[in-house]
Order: structure tokens, then sequence, then C-alpha cells
């Protein structure tokens, strides 16, 4: 446990000045920041709005975005980027000389990776609601302070956290094994474009099976629950399968770490 | 011993790239571990520091056997592999401090090394921006970080200035001087280990060659006086009428067995007096290279 402690605090001390680490708080932050612009300037046509469905609306984009392309394409990146250092700097040889424990550095950098995703959709959720109360004070006119769906929305990021989870322990082992970021890019896009098809074109009955379907599996028509004040229920197949696959996997990574001779 | 292999073999596929490879590193010595590049020193290093699993034979270091006691043999080591691994986007004392960190050193102790390996000024800039010579410093302040009783040093010289040659050669000979650590120190130059190792490993082709204390090795080839004089041929005939044995003429050189500084002068003070000019006198050592060029060609 003290090698893991250690081992994590060395991978936010070596990751703090990279674009990997503020990328987490960057794009969150700058996407609600444009979607508040463009609330801001469009105040007039919106505020026909009732409360609910305004919020429904104004987290809708961001989290749209994220569900379809951009938080699988993220993951691809922020896990990359994680295990790159070492990569980069030939740092592996190092660490595995050191007296911690291969789990220690295996599973540090794996729940670093886990956390950096989940510290960017809960700033989605922190930036939602601020910009968006935040809208409510500067344009009255927008109801934003009527409502309140602090509670849904944070339910649905987790949800989509978990349902990307899978999609997480993959890119983690591909990046960890393979020094160039284009095999990990490269099957990691073409996964997240096929898992698009897979949801919204072809509606495959067993899409909440792919990992890479199952972030916009997890959230398709959510939004329309923030409308409707309607339970959500997190732990549906496919937030139970992306669980499953991920500790699979996690499981399956340390093995490779375990056998992986520095050449 | 603080390092013992008993018929270590590795292979690569098919191809092996260690033989048979016995080690006996003594304790509070300077383990000089010779061999021309692509000999398998660094393959025997990373299987002494646990990167590469052991494929036949077994590794023992501190007495205790390396698989099943791997952290706490690692907890004494400090190593230097190949190129310092280096975070290029971390100052080096960044570097120092999330070394320190993850070993449980006292942060103060970062700036002990960096005193020690002369960056202090350079202390604070990017990594990437450092000279070779700077990165192989960093890299031996963060094998020395937290005070391993055994350094493995691969080619620890490597891109260094004569300055920082010398310094480090200084630092390792005080290390196990004053402190009593082991140093494992692999390099393809004779000149270099010859200066500060006690100890000599020479490994050519994966297998070991020679293996015993510098004296040991010097024995095997003994130092020679070199005699630099105008009319060589007569000088050497002079000598050899003298008593002395000649080893070899050359169209420069003379050269005959090493005994004592006495013999020395006084082969020098009979050219003299024969008239000969002696444009140099010497002890050479430069048999030993030829030893070690022969013993890697030929093994």
């Amino acid at each position: 446990m003290k090698g893991f402690l250690l081992s994590l605090q060395s991978e936010f001390y070596k990751s703090r000045k990279t674009l990997g680490f503020w990328s987490a708080v960057l794009l969150p932050l700058l996407l609600t920041s444009l979607i508040s612009i463009g609330f801001y300037f469009k105040s007039a046509k919106l505020a026909a709005y009732p409360g609910k469905v305004l919020w429904a609306q104004f987290s809708g984009i961001s989290l749209g975005m994220m569900g379809t392309l951009l938080l699988p394409i993220f993951i691809i990146f922020i896990v990359y980027s994680v295990n790159s250092v070492e990569h980069k700097s030939d740092t592996w040889k190092t660490l595995f000389t050191l007296p911690i424990p291969k789990w220690s550095i295996y599973s540090a950098k794996f729940f670093y990776a886990f956390f950096l995703i989940l510290l960017c959709l809960m700033l989605f959720v922190a930036f939602t609601i601020g910009f968006g109360n935040l809208l409510g004070l500067l344009k009255p006119e927008l109801k934003f302070l009527d409502a309140h769906i602090e509670k849904e929305l944070f339910d649905i990021y987790i949800k989509l956290f978990l349902g990307s989870l899978a999609i997480l322990a993959l890119q983690f082992v591909m990046s960890l094994i393979w020094k160039d970021f284009l095999k990990p890019m490269g099957i990691g896009f073409v996964g997240t474009i096929v898992g698009a098809i897979l949801v919204t074109n072809v509606r495959w009955e067993y899409a909440y099976a792919f990992p890479y379907a199952q972030p916009l599996h997890a959230i398709m028509g959510l939004s329309k629950k923030i409308r409707v004040n309607s339970d959500l229920e997190i732990f549906t197949n496919e937030v139970l399968a992306s669980m499953g696959i991920a500790t699979a996997i996690f499981i399956l990574g340390y093995f490779i770490v375990k056998r992986l001779s520095i050449k | 011993m603080v390092i013992q292999t008993s018929n270590l073999n590795f292979y690569f596929g098919k191809q092996p790239v260690v033989k048979s490879l016995s080690l006996q590193v003594p304790e509070q010595s300077i383990f000089g571990f010779l061999g021309p590049n692509g000999a398998g020193k660094t393959t025997t290093i990373k299987l002494l520091l646990s990167l590469l699993k052991i494929q036949e034979g077994s590794i023992s270091i501190f007495g205790q056997e390396l698989q099943r006691n791997r952290l706490s043999i690692l907890s004494q080591i400090g190593s230097l592999i190949e190129q310092p691994a280096i975070y290029g986007h971390l100052t080096g004392r960044e570097n120092l401090i999330n070394r320190a960190k993850l070993l449980q050193v006292p942060v103060s102790r970062v700036d002990d090394m960096l005193t020690l390996v002369h960056l202090k000024d350079a202390a604070h800039k990017k990594a990437s921006n450092y000279s070779l010579g700077m990165k192989q410093r960093l890299g031996i302040a963060l094998a020395m970080l937290a005070d391993p009783k055994l350094l493995i040093l691969d080619e620890p010289t490597n891109g260094l200035d004569p300055n920082g040659i010398i310094e480090i050669r200084e630092l390792l000979v005080k290390l196990v001087k004053d402190q009593g650590k082991t140093v494992f120190v692999s390099s393809h130059l004779l000149a270099e280990i010859e200066r500060m190792a006690t100890h000599v490993g020479i490994i050519n082709h994966g297998a070991m060659v020679f293996q015993g204390s510098i004296q040991d090795l010097e024995s095997i080839s003994p130092p020679m006086i070199q005699v630099e004089t105008d009319q060589i041929a007569n000088a050497a005939n002079f000598l050899k009428s003298a008593g002395h044995e000649v080893n070899n003429v050359t169209d420069t050189y003379i050269t005959l067995p090493y005994t004592s500084k006495d013999a020395v002068a006084a082969i020098n003070a009979r050219l003299h007096n024969q008239g000969h000019k002696i444009y140099s006198i010497g002890k050479v050592q430069k048999d030993l290279e030829q030893l070690f060029l022969n013993i890697t060609k030929n093994a």
C-alpha cells in the first residue's frame, strides 16, 4: 500500500507540468465556457424555456460531445500521456529497479489515469453547474436559477465515467505495451467510430458489450431524464459490462507488466 | 561476495547473449566489468537488476537469492543503465526530488547530491536541455541518492569530458575507500577500468574470459620499460650485451621487462654513458591493452 501511495504521489509530481494533466482541467473549462458564451449571447432566444429544459439543453451539449467522440479520444490521450512519460524518458527500467513492487507501480499508474478521467468529468459537472448559475445571475431572463439538476447531472457523469472504464483499461494496457502513439490511437479511434455506428445506426442489441460503444450507450437519451426529473439507473447492462471488462483487463495488464522484460 | 552468479545463461530468441557466466564480486571492491560493445555487459547488468528474467543459472546478491528477495536486494542497490533515464520535462532537481519521494529519502539529500555531481548551478534547468555529460552526472546522483551499499553503473563515464571522468573515478574510489561501498562498473575501455578497479572481469561474446584482481591481470602481462632513443639497433644490442633481456625493438622504441624503478634508472644511466640520446624512458602497461584485445579477439 505504501508503495502504491508513493508511486501515486510520484505520478502527480511527474505529470503536474504536462499537457496530459492540464488537459483534464482545461477541456471541461474550455468547453463549458464556450457553451456559456453562446448561451449569454443567445439569451433572448433561450429566455422562453423553463429552468429544467434550459439546464437540459445547457448540459446536453457537452454531455453529447463527450459521450459520442470526445471522451473516448480524451481517454486515449490521457492514458497514453501517463505511460508515455516513461516511454519517452526510457524510465521503465529505473522504475522497475526501485524497491517498489511492480504491482504498486502498475496500479498507481492505472489509478492515476482513472483519477484524471474522473477529475475531468467531475469538473464538467462543477463547471456546468457553476456557469449555469452564473448565467442565471448575469442574465436573469435565463431561468437557470429556477431549477436544480446537481444530483441528476452528477449521476449521469458517474454513469458515463463507469461506462468508459473498459476503454480506459484497454487503452491503458495498449499504451503500456506500445511505445508509439499511433497504434493505441488508431485502434482506439477505429473502435470509437465502430462503437458509435453500432449504437446509433445499427442499433445492435449487444452493442452494450462492446467497450467503445459503452459510454455512448450509457448516456443515450439521458438529457430527457433531466427534463422530466425521472430517476436514473446507473448500473445498466453497458455499465456493468464496462466495469467487468475493465476489471479483467486490469488484472491481465498486471501479468503483462510482471512478465515485461526491459530489453 | 556481494554479487555471485553461477552458470548464468541468457538467450534473445535462440541467440545466446550471456554464456555460463559466473561472476564473483567481492565486498568493498570496484569491479570493472570489461568487454567490447555487444559483449553482453548490459544484458548481464539487466539480469543483476532483475529487469530481465533469469532463464538459466542463478544470481545471489548480498548472499540472498535475487528472484525471491528482489525488493530487499534492490533497496540496497543504486544503478545507472545505458543512457541515464531522466524525465526531460522536469528540472534536474525535480528529477531528484521525485526519486527521493519514491525512496523516502529526505529531500535535503537532493541538494547534497547536486553539489556532489556539480549540478547545483544547473539544478533548475530542464533536464532535456542538459548536455550528455550533465545527464550522466544526474544519473549518477540518482543512483547514489538513497546511499546504497552497491552501485551498479553501466558505462558511467560515457559522454563525460576528461575532467568529468576524473571526478567520477575519484568519487567511486572514495566511496569504496571511505564508505565501504561496492561498485560494479562496466566499460569497454580498459584504461578507464585499470585506473580505478580493484577487480576485473572481462566478457566477450557473452562468456567470461578473465576474472580476478587487477594484480592478477597485470601478472598475466607484466609491465614493460619503453625506451626511445637514437640509433635504436645499436642501443638494443648494447643493452643485450650488458645482460638485459630485450623483448621488442621497433623503429622508435626498445621494450624491456620492468623489474624495478632502480632498473629503469640503471638502463637510463648505461645508455647515457654509452653516448645515446634518450628521448624518453618509462614504465608502460601498454601490453595490457594488447592483452585485452587479444583476449577479446581470440575468445
